[in-house]
C-alpha cells in the first residue's frame, strides 16, 4: 500500500458488495420472484437492479425480493417504496428496463412513467 | 469485484461453531448449487453476533432477517423459500423479531437496542477471513491516515485525549502508557497484544480476534508508530483455535495487501506481527510473566518497576495492551476523542464489552456505553434469570473481582464505581447468580481458580490463598466457626496488602465482597449448618414429611440403610447414617421426601 488513495480506492470497490448488510436505507426497490415471476423473467431483472445499484453506489437503495404480489399477468413487477412518496409499481419489466428504472427514477428521481402499471392499464 | 444479490452471514464464532455452524453454512453452499443461485447469492462465515444463547445464528441480507437456533435440516426450506422465492420463513426468526405482523429489524430487538457497539462493530458484520470487507468498513484508513498526516506525538496525545482506558482490567491510560515508552531510546521496540483472556466465563477478547482480527493489527501498527516499535507480537492462547486461525489470515492477507511489512503509506515506516502462543496458565495474562513467557521462560510475574515501557520483553521499551483496547483504536483515530468522549462516563469515556454468563437468559456478549447501569445490561438486555427465578448477585471482574447485589443494580458501571463497592471492572467478565446459588460455594469456586493459578513466587499467595481455601471447604462442610470467618478476612486482607503480583493482590477480592454483602450465609453455615441455597452437600439434608404414606419403597432404596418406618406409618431418615445421594427423594412416587 503506496498511498491513502490507493487504499481509499480498494475502499470503494470493496464496499459495493458490503453495503446490502446495511439495513437502514430510505428508497426499496422490491421484486416479485415467486413462481410465476420466475417464469416471467423476474430473477435476471433482480440481479440486473442488484449489480446497476451498486454500480453507481446508491447507498440508501434496497433490493429484495417478495414472494407473490397477486398480479400474475403482469409480471415481472418492480415496486419502488420511497420515505415520503407514493409506491410506484412497474408491470413487464426486463434487465434493459430495469436500468433505466435504476437511472432515471432512483438516481434522478424521475418515474418512468410508460412503464408503470398505470399506463399499462390504458393500453 | 462480483456483486451478489443476497448474503447469507453464518456465525463462525466459537459458540455457534461449537453447534455446528460449519454444517450448517456447508449445507447452505450445497443447497445454494443445486437451485444454481450461487452466482447470485453469496455465503459468509463470520463473527460472533452476541447473541450464542439463540445460536447457531444465521442473518440474511438485504433483508436483515435473523433466524435463530439453526439446524442443518432447516437450510433448504429457507433456500426454497426466502433465497428463491423471497418468502421470509417466519417460523424459524428469532422469536421476537417475528412477534408482530411487522418483522422487526436487528438494531430494534431488545438485545441489540442498547448496546454500542465500537470494539465490535464488525463482529457478526463482515467476513473476517477477507480483507476487503474490512477495508470496506474503512479498515486501514485510521493506519493510512496517521501515518500520512500525524506526528507520533501527535498520535499519542490524541489517544491521551480521548480518555481511552485499558480494558485488561487495571483501566489505566492508553495514551499516557504510549507516552511512557515513546521517548526511551533503543535499538528495537515492541507492541504486545494481550489475548490471553485467563478469566473464567471471559470471551470477548476472543470474539473480537474471531470477529475483527484486522482492527487488532491494524491498532497494533499504529501503536508502533507512536511509540517507534517495528515488531509487535500477539500472546494469544493455544485453546482458542478459531481465533489464532483467523488471525494467522488476517497476517498473511495485510502482507499481501502492503499493509503490514515495509515502509507503509511510503512512509518508511516497517511493521510486522507474529503470534506467540500461549499454554493458557492465568498468571501468564499478567504483564510481567506474559513476557516471560514470549521469551521463552516460565511465566511468572515479577516486581515493577521496572516498567514495561522502560525494561520490557528482552530488555527493551515495550507496551502491552489489551485486544479490546486496542480495537477501540483505529475508531478513535478516525472519528476523533470528542466522538470517544461522547458516551461513557467523564472519568470512563466510551463503551464497555462483557460476557454475560450463569443464570441469565440471554448469555452472549453485549457492548454498552460506560455508565449504563447493571440492571439494563441483566434485564433489559441479558433478559434476567431463567424460570422466573429470583435474582441474587452478580460478579464481574472474574477471579479478582467481587459480587454485587440487588442494591448495586442501579450503580453507572465503570472502572471507579465498581472498585468502590469492592467488585472490580475486570476484563468484562459478568456471571449472574439467582436464589439457587450458594454464595459461600461461588468464593470457594474462584478461591479455588486461583490456588491453582497461582505461580507459586510470594508466600502470601501461594501459602495464604490455600489456607484460605481450606477454611472455605470447613465452612461449606459444616465444620467452621465463627472465628474461622474472622481469621478468612484478617487472611485475605493481608494477601492482599502484601502479594507480589496483580493475581495475588485481587484473589481475595470474591471472598471478601460475599462476606460483606452475604454474611448472614457465611453465618447459616458455620451456626447453623445449613446452606440456604441448599448446594453445599454436605449441609443438605433429606427430610420426610407428614404426605409420607408407608409405602416403604423408600427404605428399601436406600444403599446405606438410613431409612426407618413400619409399613403404613411415616418413615424417618437417619441423619447419622444418609450419604445424600438422593435416591429415596427420587424414589417417592408422593413426593414426600425434601430436601433442605
Ligand atoms: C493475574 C493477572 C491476569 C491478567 N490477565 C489478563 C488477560 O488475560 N488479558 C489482559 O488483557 N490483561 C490481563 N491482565 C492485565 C495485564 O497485566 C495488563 O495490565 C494489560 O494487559 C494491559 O493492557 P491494557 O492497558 O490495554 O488493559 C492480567 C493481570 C493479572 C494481574
Ligand atoms: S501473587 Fe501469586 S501469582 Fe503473583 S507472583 Fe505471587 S505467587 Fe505468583
Ligand atoms: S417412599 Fe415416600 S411414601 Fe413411601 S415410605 Fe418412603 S417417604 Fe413414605
Ligand atoms: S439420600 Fe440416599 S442415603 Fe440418604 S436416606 Fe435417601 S437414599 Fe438413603
Ligand atoms: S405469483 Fe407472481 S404475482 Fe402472483
Ligand atoms: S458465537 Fe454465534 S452468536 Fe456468539
Amino acid at each position: 500500500m503506496k498511498s491513502l488513495e490507493e487504499l481509499k480506492k480498494l475502499r470503494e470497490e470493496s464496499i459495493k458488495n458490503i453495503e446490502m448488510r446495511n439495513t437502514d436505507k430510505d428508497i426499496r426497490v422490491v421484486v416479485g420472484m415467486a413462481t410465476c415471476g420466475i417464469s416471467a423473467g423476474a430473477r435476471p431483472v433482480l440481479t440486473t437492479l442488484v449489480e446497476e445499484v451498486a454500480k453507481r453506489n446508491l447507498g440508501n437503495v434496497q433490493v429484495v425480493q417478495t414472494g407473490c404480489i397477486g398480479m400474475c399477468t403482469l409480471e415481472p413487477i418492480v415496486e419502488v417504496y420511497t420515505a415520503d412518496k407514493e409506491k410506484v409499481t412497474y408491470v413487464h419489466i426486463d434487465p434493459e428496463k430495469a436500468k433505466r428504472i435504476v437511472s432515471e427514477h432512483l438516481v434522478n428521481n424521475n418515474v418512468v412513467v410508460e412503464y408503470t402499471i398505470g399506463s399499462a392499464e390504458k393500453q | 469485484m462480483k456483486i451478489f444479490r443476497s448474503h447469507v452471514l453464518v456465525c463462525g464464532g466459537t459458540g455457534c461453531s461449537s453447534s455446528n455452524s460449519a454444517l450448517i453454512k456447508q449445507r447452505f453452499e450445497e443447497k445454494i448449487k443445486e437451485l444454481n443461485l450461487d452466482e447470485e447469492i453469496q455465503v459468509v462465515s463470520t463473527g460472533c453476533f452476541g447473541l450464542c444463547e439463540e445460536g447457531p445464528i444465521v442473518i440474511i441480507y438485504p433483508e436483515g432477517s435473523f433466524y435463530a437456533r439453526m439446524t442443518v435440516e432447516r437450510v433448504d426450506e429457507i433456500c426454497e423459500e426466502h433465497l428463491l422465492k423471497g418468502r421470509i420463513v417466519r417460523k424459524y426468526l428469532f422469536d421476537e423479531s417475528a412477534r408482530e405482523e411487522k418483522i422487526k429489524p436487528l438494531s430494534e430487538v431488545e438485545f441489540y437496542k442498547k448496546q454500542k457497539r465500537v470494539a465490535l462493530r464488525n463482529c457478526g458484520v463482515i467476513n473476517p477471513e477477507d480483507i476487503s470487507e474490512y477495508i470496506a468498513r474503512d479498515g486501514y484508513m485510521a493506519l493510512g491516515k496517521v501515518l500520512t498526516e500525524m506526528t507520533p506525538t501527535e498520535v499519542i496525545q490524541l489517544v491521551k485525549d480521548s480518555g481511552l482506558k485499558g480494558r485488561g482490567g487495571a483501566g489505566f491510560s492508553t495514551g499516557m502508557k504510549w507516552s511512557f515508552a515513546a521517548p526511551n531510546q533503543a535499538d528495537q521496540k515492541y507492541v504486545i497484544c494481550n489475548a490471553d483472556e485467563g478469566d473464567p466465563g471471559a470471551f470477548m477478547d476472543r470474539s473480537v480476534l474471531e470477529g475483527d482480527p484486522h482492527a487488532v493489527l491494524e491498532a497494533m501498527a499504529i501503536a508502533g508508530y507512536a511509540i517507534g516499535a517495528t515488531k509487535g507480537f500477539i500472546y494469544v492462547r493455544a485453546e482458542y483455535p478459531i481465533a489464532v486461525h483467523r488471525l494467522e489470515i488476517a497476517i498473511k492477507q495485510a502482507k499481501e495487501t502492503g499493509l503490514l511489512g515495509k515502509n507503509l503509506f511510503n512512509s518508511g515506516f516497517d511493521f510486522d506481527v507474529e503470534i506467540r502462543l500461549g499454554a493458557g496458565a492465568f498468571v501468564c495474562g499478567e504483564e510481567t510473566a506474559l513476557m516471560q513467557s514470549i521469551e521463552g521462560k516460565r511465566g511468572m510475574s515479577r516486581n515493577k518497576p521496572p516498567f514495561p515501557a522502560n525494561k520490557g520483553l528482552w530488555g527493551k521499551p515495550t507496551i502491552i495492551n489489551n485486544v479490546e483496547t486496542l480495537a477501540n483504536v483505529p475508531q478513535i483515530i478516525l472519528n476523533g476523542p470528542g466522538w470517544f468522549k461522547s458516551f461513557g462516563t467523564v472519568k470512563s469515556p466510551g463503551t464497555k464489552v462483557f460476557a454475560l454468563g450463569g443464570k441469565i437468559n440471554n448469555t452472549g456478549l453485549v457492548e454498552v456505553p460506560m455508565g449504563t447501569a447493571l440492571r439494563e445490561v441483566i434485564y433489559d438486555i441479558g433478559g434476567g434469570c431463567p424460570n422466573n427465578k429470583e435474582f441474587k448477585a452478580v460478579q464481574t471482574g472474574g477471579p479478582s473481582g467481587g459480587c454485587l447485589t440487588k442494591d448495586h443494580l442501579d450503580i453507572p458501571i465503570d472502572y471507579d464505581n465498581l472498585t468502590a463497592v469492592g467488585s472490580m471492572m475486570g476484563s468484562g467478565g459478568m456471571i449472574v447468580m439467582d436464589e439457587d446459588n450458594c454464595m459461600v460455594d461461588i468464593a470457594r469456586f474462584f478461591l479455588d481458580f486461583t490456588v491453582d493459578e497461582s505461580c507459586g513466587k510470594c508466600t502470601p499467595c501461594r501459602e495464604g490463598t490455600k489456607r484460605m481455601l481450606e477454611i472455605l471447604d470447613k465452612i461449606t462442610e459444616g465444620k467452621g466457626t465463627m472465628e474461622d470467618l474472622d481469621k478468612l478476612e484478617k487472611l485475605a486482607i493481608n494477601i492482599k496488602e502484601t502479594s507480589l503480583c496483580g493475581l495475588g493482590q485481587t484473589a481475595p477480592n470474591p471472598v471478601l465482597s460475599t462476606l460483606k454483602y452475604f454474611r448472614d450465609e457465611y453465618e447459616a453455615h458455620v451456626l447453623e449448618k445449613r446452606c440456604p441455597a441448599g448446594v453445599c452437600q454436605s449441609l443438605l439434608r433429606y427430610i420426610i414429611t407428614m404426605d409420607c404414606k408407608g409405602c416403604t419403597k423408600c427404605a428399601r432404596i436406600c444403599p446405606v440403610g438410613a431409612i426407618e418406618g413400619k409399613v403404613k406409618e411415616i418413615h424417618v431418615i437417619n441423619q447419622d447414617k444418609c450419604i445424600k445421594c438422593g435416591a429415596c427423594m427420587d424414589a417417592c412416587t408422593f413426593h414426600a421426601i425434601i430436601k433442605k
